[in-house]
């Protein structure tokens, strides 16, 4: 069954909480195309677990900081 | 839109546009008599190399016009494309299997030739349109 990510993310406030980051600034800087940062601010793409501690590091943040997964509990509520 | 996103578009339309003159050409040669009679394999190969040369020549064509665009290719195009190939490649086995099908029970070889070709370019169609939904909308999770 195809279903839509649950992953949520932060990005875009991190990007703006660091400089105004561009998202091809954060693409050049965890080595990825532009459009794939667009897709992932944007929920379309769930990123490698890999990709997912680069996005943390630029921002100097742990990992959950930038991605969030909602609980069985948040989500029944 | 990344450099894979227009390959495949243009490897889409080539597609299409290719398999959709070979039949306009069948078509315009038949009147009136049996498909099978028609002299189909001089077009049949043309369309294929002019799809392949076609999309050849766009590309390159869009790569001089603008050639700061850039041409990165990242995980995200890897997967789209794998799955993608994935996809289509159904077409490509329902194609052989029914080619060898029809060879073993002695069709004529132009519905042989024809039913492949049409499931190399259904391949094509269906592998590329699922390329396109997952670059405008989101790759499946599972």
């Amino acid at each position: 069954m195809v279903k839509p990510t649950r992953v949520t993310n932060r990005i875009r406030a991190l990007r703006f909480a660091h400089g105004e980051m561009t998202q091809a600034e954060l693409a050049e800087r965890i080595g990825v195309t532009r459009q794939t940062v667009i897709a992932i601010e944007q929920g379309r793409y769930s990123p490698s677990l890999e990709l997912a501690f680069r996005i943390a590091r630029v921002f100097n943040v742990p990992l959950d900081a930038v991605f969030q997964y909602p609980d069985d509990n948040e989500e029944s509520s | 839109m990344t450099h894979d996103e227009k390959r495949t578009w243009i490897r889409l339309i080539a597609s299409v546009v290719a398999y959709g003159v070979y039949v306009a050409i069948i078509l315009g040669r038949a009147d009136g008599r049996p498909l099978p009679d028609v002299p189909y394999a001089t077009a049949l190969v043309l369309t294929v190399v002019g799809a392949i040369v076609a999309s050849v020549v766009v590309e390159t064509v869009l790569g001089v016009l603008n050639p700061r665009a850039s041409r990165a290719r990242d995980v995200r195009d890897r997967e789209i494309a794998r799955l993608g190939d994935h996809i289509g490649q159904s077409f490509v086995v329902i194609g052989a299997v029914a080619g060898m099908l029809m060879a073993m029970v002695e069709w004529e070889p132009f519905w042989i030739a024809n039913v492949i070709y049409l499931c190399f370019a259904l391949s094509a169609v269906l592998g590329g349109v699922a390329k396109i939904v997952m670059y405008r909308r989101s790759l499946p999770q599972w």
